[in-house]
């Protein structure tokens, strides 16, 4: 069970919080000038690195904000401080 | 009788009856099973799991590998972990448990949540050190030990520290602990898992059942002691073979001389210590043998033999009667084997943490930390009592962040010399077992090393070393030593197997804990629920919604109450409970372009008053939703969800709002608890509609109006999910059950989720979830219709134009009819042509149903390459159905049903009187009757609330950055969702409020670390729990109100 840092709420027990996958991957300007490989690179590919990985958390039963987090994908290791997405 | 006269932990001035295999013994307050058996003279408690070979207590604690017994209603359990009890019924096992399915268990287990700063596993000297170190510092510490009190090692030794009894200093460190408020010790405790971020569940056994607790620790100290282990030797199972460690704890703790003469096989200095104490209780020691050349200074047991034990010898029944020296035999009913000690470092690796081989101390000990945790004492091989108390010191003191200078007391041990550096002789012999939980032998390994395993994880798979419920605790690093040895490596290059939790067995029962029966798992009830039991109804789960499935009259199956309501909704009027759907309330100036966005049809130009149906998409392009969303003000809007997908939907709009358009002006805000609904649906729906809500009987389709409902505020959208003239009438939740018995007074045949779905599927409307499954488009509904092209984008839509969902072939939806009229369509069934051969699977059927209206079965199904008039098969395991295709719309396809009749002529219906009721009106009573004085359960008198967003109210609980709940009477602030009937207000009152709480909360509440509000799960039902003082105030959603009652009385129960 991870604890995770909220940036509202402070640390809470992971199952109060939603995954959200990889941060950092912005809807396209302009879908519609995208060659399907490159609709299909922003629907279906993701990173899975071994190591440190950027991902999206929503604490669906506190504060209701999605925020993005460092974690280690081998120890689970959460780096602060936290980045809210907005 | 071998109980010595005096002496030991135990209480003689009581005696505790009990039976063994159904013979009468006897024992004493202090003893456990296994020290009261030998006591009673019991040498065989069982036999082994393969080899059937009798078996003894070979040890004193969680590592006992033989000495299994079923008690009562636990089907396996460790004797020397069982404490005694009056009247205590046990039986011996073969090595494997038995369920007794008659036995009577009465135990209730629960389950906690506690947080420190500092958690101590272990307090034997090191772990009431580290806990003093923490505790004296302020910090908030829990001592964990599972024995049923403290002092670890102590307890079986007659170590003197400070020239005073060991014992003096452990309980001096005890009231020392005690005087700290901040120090919590749980004793009769085993930490079983380390688990990431500091996160322990340990297990309190307790005589009204066992307790898991949930421990998360800012940084832990294990001191977990160590096990001793034995050297495979032929005849090393002998009932009377026995660690040395739990030969001195059985004379010096529990007053039990397990032999009268033994042989003492000291690998380790440890054994010097046992034969003294055994000879100092009446043991007669009949020799030491130690491989090492020399004995250690000063002792003063004689009778040294320097050389290794080659063999054992046994009377009829199996039980020891000597040890073979080489050539040498030597009597003895006791031998008790000091092969080295294995520190305990299962939490330690548990926690991520690699274990390393230590050459001089010859066993695997902790190395670097994976989390913020240290080992201390002598499960870091730290074996002095001295020197334990000196680690402990320090790691509870760095685990506190202090510095500290210790009273480190002088003990009279002697200076421990390294073990030997032996795992035994490489024998064939049958009997030279490694584990002897799983009669696993040096042979075996050998054999498995002779297959060319390398891994001690592979031989552990081939062997099942280690696989019983004693997890290896004293075989582990004797099968990395063996094959150390027979690999001509070092135990360090094998290294362990991997530690997993649980560290000692525990029972389904005390994992469950209250989480069983009714409480298993959070249901959600409608304000209708009670009515809807009353009247009978089968319900069925959505989610975690229960729903009335069908209500069926006397005598009535499925099938017959479905057409009967069907039939009423077609020809009358029925009603339906509706309030599941989720709700949410939508304002901001860019609601509509939001929606516009996320759904694929267009919101913003939709009039205020008029509802329209959506559906939204993934990215993907798939369906995820749909429901009617409803403009109720300029910028205004309500939209409908599914039952099952309201809470994901609510996430969805959350994330696109938060993170890709935060420059929208849009705020979102459930009011599923809010409102309760009743979908009234039939031609004759306006002969009730004019009763309860008369302000709405001119509404045009599509069209909403706020009007009084039973004489009070509520809402009327004439939609409809069945064809028929229909309205969705809602009033706030507490006039829920008054709305609906009202509609049925009126006429109305109620009906459920069964008869809905015939009735929509006879109009080849689609459901979420049942005609999709996350791989359907739009398109592939054929509601392309829905699809709007004008819009610049909405979410999945640049995935409409992907090649593999535009393409040809993909599957539809279809209508299906039977051929046979009676003949049942099973969801799920492949569909098929039987002309072609081989066979393709062409699709499924998706839904399947009897149909009063049209007088026979049809089905709905999602399919490639079908056209209307196409002949199928259906099949479903054995079964096969002849169908046709047909156009997904088998009724009213001119959509001529919608607008019902009038009004009936000479129809004088009263409204029906409108009536609060709170969600825990039925609880009352049972709250009074549970109260306490400890700790009293009421209901809050209900109070208005809203739900505001954006800028600060500058009053109210602050729920998140830009959100608040006000809870007041008077006017409401601007742009605030009244939310009054979405939360129930319990209140938890008293000195034991809080020890209910911590049942259920994995939330820090600790009075110094909550001091507000926080929205969290309670039961893992979302709550908001409000402090003030000692009462606790528990906003729960309304739905979710019966059952955390339900559950908050079973704690009180306690």
């Amino acid at each position: 069970m991870l604890l995770i840092d909220c940036p509202h709420c402070g640390p809470r027990d992971e199952n109060e919080f939603r995954y959200g996958g990889q941060a950092g991957i912005a809807y396209p300007d302009a879908p519609g000038e995208l060659s399907d490989g490159e609709w299909a690179g922003y629907v279906f590919m993701r990173d899975n690195p071994k190591g440190w990985f950027t991902e999206r958390w929503f604490h669906a039963h506190g504060c209701r904000t999605w925020f993005a987090v460092e974690r280690h994908t081998v120890t689970h290791e959460i780096r602060t401080p936290v980045q809210e997405i907005r | 009788m071998t109980r010595l006269p005096s002496g030991g932990l135990i209480d003689r001035s009581v005696t505790l009856p009990f039976h063994f295999d159904g013979r009468p013994l006897h024992g004493h307050p202090g003893d456990t099973l296994a020290s009261a058996l030998l006591a009673g003279g019991v040498r065989v408690v069982g036999h082994s799991v393969d080899l059937g070979r009798p078996r003894g207590v070979f040890s004193a604690g969680a590592e006992e590998p033989n000495a299994l017994v079923r008690v009562g209603a636990d089907p396996m359990l460790a004797a020397t972990t069982v404490e005694l009890r009056d009247g205590l019924r046990a039986w011996s096992l073969r090595g494997k448990g038995r369920v007794d399915p008659d036995a009577v268990d009465e135990r209730r287990a629960d389950k906690g949540y506690l947080h420190c700063d500092v958690l101590v596993a272990g307090g034997g000297p090191a772990g009431l050190a580290a806990a003093l170190a923490a505790g004296e510092s302020g910090a908030r510490v829990i001592l964990l030990d599972d024995q049923p009190r403290l002092g670890g090692d102590l307890l079986s030794s007659r170590v003197r520290l400070d020239g005073a009894p060991a014992l003096d200093w452990v309980a001096a460190a005890e009231r020392r602990l005690a005087a700290l408020p901040e120090v919590r010790v749980l004793v009769r405790t085993t930490a079983i898992g380390y688990y990431d971020h500091n996160y322990l569940v340990a297990v309190e056994r307790r005589a009204a059942g066992e307790r898991l607790w949930h421990l998360r620790a800012r940084r832990v100290v294990l001191a977990t002691g160590a096990h001793e282990r034995s050297l495979p030797f032929p005849g090393n199972d002998r009932p009377g073979v026995m660690l040395a460690s739990a030969a001195r704890a059985y004379v010096n703790r529990y007053g039990v001389r397990p032999g009268g003469r033994a042989v003492v096989y000291a690998c380790a200095d440890s054994g010097y210590e046992a034969a003294r104490d055994l000879e100092a209780a009446g043991v007669v020691i009949a020799a030491i043998v130690d491989p090492r050349p020399q004995a250690p200074a000063g002792h003063a047991v004689t009778g040294t033999i320097t050389g290794t034990i080659t063999g054992t010898t046994s009377d009829a029944d199996g039980l020891l009667t000597g040890v073979r020296i080489g050539d040498q035999h030597l009597e003895a009913d006791l031998l008790a084997v000091a092969g080295g000690w294995n520190p305990a470092v299962h939490l330690f690796s548990q926690s991520q943490g690699r274990v390393v081989f230590d050459d001089a101390l010859q066993a695997f000990v902790p190395g670097a930390s994976a989390q913020a945790e240290r080992s201390a004492g002598a499960c870091r091989g730290l074996y002095g009592t001295r020197e334990a108390i000196e680690d402990g010191y320090a790691a509870g003191a760095e685990a506190a962040g202090r510095d500290g200078d210790f009273a480190v007391p002088s003990s009279d041990e002697t200076a421990l010399r390294p073990p030997a550096a032996y795992w035994g002789e490489l024998s064939p012999d049958a009997t030279a077992f490694v584990d002897l939980q799983r009669d696993v032998t040096v042979a075996d390994l050998a054999r498995a090393a002779g297959t060319g395993m390398r891994s001690v994880e592979h031989v552990k798979r081939f062997t099942t070393a280690g696989t019983g419920a004693d997890q290896g605790k004293t075989s582990g690093a004797l099968v990395a030593g063996v094959m150390a040895e027979l690999l001509g490596a070092t135990p360090g290059q094998l290294g362990t197997t991997t530690f997993r939790p649980p560290y000692a067995p525990v029972a389904f029962g005390t994992l469950a804990g209250r989480d069983r029966g009714e409480l298993s798992d959070p249901v959600r009830t409608t304000a209708m629920h009670g009515a809807h039991l009353a009247r009978g109804a089968v319900f069925e789960d959505v989610g975690q919604w229960k729903r009335p499935r069908y209500f069926p009259l006397d005598g009535e199956g499925m099938r017959e109450a479905v057409l009967r309501e069907c039939r009423a909704a077609r020809t009358g009027v029925a009603a339906m409970d509706a309030s599941t759907l989720g709700k949410i309330d939508i304002r901001g100036r860019d609601a509509g372009a939001f929606l516009d966005r996320i759904y694929t049809n267009m919101y913003s130009t939709l009039a205020v008053g008029a509802c329209r149906y959506g559906l939204m998409c993934t990215a993907d392009g798939m369906v995820f939703d749909d429901g009617t969303t409803t403009r109720l003000g300029e910028d205004h809007y309500l939209m409908t969800t599914t039952t099952g997908n309201a809470a994901a939907v609510l996430d969805w709009l959350e994330e696109w709002r938060q993170t890709e358009w935060p420059e929208l002006d849009v705020r979102l805000t459930s009011v599923t608890d809010h409102w309760a609904t009743v979908a009234i649906a039939g031609p004759r729906a306006r002969d009730v509609l004019a009763a309860v809500a008369p302000g709405a009987l001119d509404l045009a389709f599509m069209r909403y109006a706020g009007t009084e409902v039973l004489g009070v505020p509520g809402r009327v959208f004439r939609i409809s999910f069945s064809g028929e003239l229909a309205y969705e009438v809602n009033v706030p939740w507490h006039y829920g059950r008054s709305l609906w018995e009202g509609v049925l007074d009126l006429g109305a045949v109620p009906y459920g989720t069964e008869t809905m779905h015939v009735l929509r599927a006879e109009k080849g409307f689609a459901i979420v979830g049942q005609e999709t499954d996350g791989t359907v488009t739009p398109q592939d509904l054929g509601m392309s219709w829905i699809v709007s092209k004008r819009k610049p984008d909405y979410v999945g839509k640049r995935s409409h134009s992907r090649p593999d969902t535009a393409r040809d072939g993909r599957k539809r939806l279809v209508g299906l009819l039977t051929d046979d009229p009676d003949a049942g369509l099973a969801e799920g069934a492949q569909l098929l042509r039987e002309s072609e051969v081989p066979a393709r699977m062409l699709g499924h059927v998706t839904s399947g149903y009897a149909s009063a209206t049209l007088g026979r079965t049809f089905g709905l199904a999602m399919a490639r390459d079908v056209a209307p008039g196409d002949r199928l098969t259906a099949v479903s395991g054995t079964a096969t159905v002849a169908v046709t295709v047909v156009e997904p719309v088998f009724y009213d396809p001119e959509n001529a049903r919608r607008d019902g009749e009038p009004v009936a002529a000479g129809i004088v219906s009263t409204a029906p009187e409108g009536r609060a009721e709170s969600p825990a009106a039925a609880f009352a009573a049972g709250f009074a009757a549970a109260g306490s004085q400890s700790v009293r359960l009421r209901e809050l008198p209900a109070t208005p609330m809203w739900e505001v967003r954006g800028a600060d109210p500058g009053e109210g609980l602050r729920l998140g950055p830009d959100w608040w709940l006000v809870v007041r009477d008077g006017p409401a602030g601007e742009g605030w969702v009244e939310v009054s009937g979405q939360r129930t207000v319990l209140e938890l009152a008293g000195p034991g409020a809080l020890d209910v709480l911590i049942t259920g909360c994995p939330l820090d509440l600790h009075p110094s670390v909550f001091t507000g509000h926080a929205q969290t799960l309670l039961a893992k039902a979302p709550v908001i729990i409000e402090r003030d003082g000692d009462a606790y105030r528990i906003y729960v959603r309304s739905s979710y109100t019966a059952y955390l009652a339900e559950w908050l009385l079973d704690a009180l129960g306690r």
